[in-house]
């Protein structure tokens, strides 16, 4: 108890140290675009008008017939996908990255995947602007439901930080797991239904695709924000359970590993 | 009381290193190495069996050559590096001054860099408004203040360092070589504030090459050679002996 007490207060002590990290952040990815901030809301605001045409118009017949109101169920999809690849992607170098700081000074090293998935999580916010814009232009209903969407969110921000703590301390150790991380959150892209209706596809596809923890993160936000429904109870076990469960294994490997950090970087 | 206890004390520590002939990084060469046999360290220490006591106070230096293991006994000190047996004992807050620009992102102004930095020191933001004049005061670079770091010269980024790292009154200040950096007239500057510190009771490490300086400001000494302490004690005696081995 008392080291769990010191762990926080240890925690408390850098949180102005987070808050600095995330804008510095913030700072180096809009500098010197001229619309800035704007690029986090018009960036998955563009994107989804691609799959819109691509899904919509070029290959309707892919997608399953009777999703209602598509733009926001391709948006939500995708929102809460590229949430999660870009915090995982960002915290799997962040150690790495952050070697020249880490060999001088001491600072807690978690503290760098959990930078960048707080970072990847404010981004996801101003993106919801998108979100929220074209459900105005689209007319479509506000349900009660809607605060509801902030469980998957939650749940979905603590897995990422758990995966990204894996990751970072496996690209300490070993660098290919990068490329290899990329490749697999595009195999992993097409399993989350983020742009097809999982009920259209053959028994043993819908059956694969529940093994994806994202798919639940984001079936449970759609359920939410689209259907008006709230969630079922199998929702909020396997998103908090994998989320616990992910948290709990990267605080493990990460606090086993993390002495060793600094002789590989 | 207080002053009989040590503010550090480094206890039979020894730091090793493994140099691996050819460098793992990628999980197939990992595996070819592996799978070889050949995945074989060479192991190096760094520091063999280091002892130290610095009491509070104390202004100490540590002198060796190039590779003697000195920044890595203060890398050990201020807990960037576990030491791989014994143990480090450190009482008080450590401003530390390990390499120049540490925690500064060179992308981001001298201004920015003053926050994020003051906060790698766990400063709180509104400690560092309060300081922040002093700061630029001290280190002589209001017209550069919103110019991106990389523009700076070395002398420039040691200012701002120097500068963050000893606004507060931290009980341990480690500095390694950075007053090698700027012109002498910031180096009496810095010796100065140093100096300062001292006698609001800061305990001060001190790493140089310059054998006048330490001789100058360190009450006391440790003499480290391959990584074992050789000789530690009175700096005009520590001193003495050095210089006459390496004539």
């Amino acid at each position: 108890m008392a080291t769990l007490k010191c762990y926080f207060n240890g925690f408390w002590r850098y949180r102005y140290l987070l808050y600095n990290l995330i804008s510095r952040d913030f700072k180096l990815k809009y500098r010197r675009s001229v619309l800035g901030v704007a690029w986090s809301v018009l960036n998955p605001l563009l994107m989804m008008l691609v799959m819109w045409a691509v899904f919509g118009g070029l290959f309707p017949d892919l997608r399953g017939g009777d999703i209602v109101n598509y733009p926001i169920f391709l948006l939500c999809g995708q929102l809460l996908f590229n949430f999660f690849r870009e915090s995982t992607t960002l915290a799997m170098s962040s150690v790495l990255y952050n070697a020249p700081l880490l060999r001088k000074v001491y600072i807690p090293k978690y503290i760098f995947p959990l930078e960048k998935t707080c970072f990847g999580f404010v981004n996801c916010c101003f993106s919801f602007i998108a979100l929220v814009l074209v459900m105005l232009f689209t007319l479509s209903p506000v349900h009660l439901t809607l605060p509801l969407a902030i469980y998957p969110l939650l749940t979905l921000f603590v897995f990422s930080l758990g995966v990204g703590l894996v990751l970072a301390t496996m690209t300490v150790f070993f660098r290919d797991v990068m490329h290899m991380w990329e490749v697999f959150t595009t195999a992993l892209m097409y399993f989350s239904a983020i742009f097809y209706d999982p009920e259209m596809m053959s028994g043993w596809v819908q059956q694969f695709i529940k093994f994806n923890p994202i798919y639940w993160y984001i079936t449970g936000f759609r359920r939410a924000v689209i259907n008006g429904e709230g969630l079922s109870l199998s929702m909020i076990l396997v998103c908090g359970g994998c989320a616990v469960a992910a948290l709990a294994f990267g605080l493990f490997v990460f606090k086993k590993n993390q002495d060793k950090f600094v002789l590989y970087l | 009381m207080e002053n009989n206890q040590p503010i550090i004390s480094v206890d039979h520590v020894s730091m090793r290193f493994n140099l691996s002939k050819e460098k793992h990084e990628s999980l197939k060469e990992y595996f070819l190495a592996l799978a070889k046999g050949r995945l074989q360290f060479d192991e190096f220490y760094a520091l063999r069996d280091v002892s130290l006591k610095v009491m509070p106070g104390d202004f100490y230096g540590l002198i060796g050559l190039n590779g003697s293991g000195k920044s890595t006994l203060l890398k050990v000190i201020s807990g960037v590096y576990k030491p791989s047996s014994g143990t480090c004992r450190v009482g008080g807050t450590i401003a530390p001054l390990i390499e120049l620009g540490a925690g500064f992102d060179m992308d981001l102004t001298a201004r920015e860099n003053i926050y994020l930095n003051g906060t790698v020191l766990g400063f709180t933001p509104k400690y560092i408004d309060s300081k922040f004049e002093e700061i630029v005061e001290f280190s002589e670079l209001r017209d550069f203040l919103d110019v991106p770091l990389k523009n700076y010269s070395s002398g420039m980024v040691a200012r701002i360092a120097f500068a963050i790292a000893t606004i507060t009154k931290p009980d341990i200040l480690i500095a390694d070589e950075i007053l090698s950096v700027g012109d002498f007239l910031f180096q009496q500057k810095c010796e100065a504030r140093m100096q300062r510190l001292m006698s609001g009771g800061t305990t001060v490490l001190l790493v140089s090459h310059s054998i006048e300086q330490i001789e100058r400001m360190c009450n006391k000494v440790a003499w480290i050679e391959k990584g074992r302490v050789k000789m530690d004690g009175p700096a005009a005696e520590v001193c003495a002996a050095y210089k006459q081995t390496t004539k």
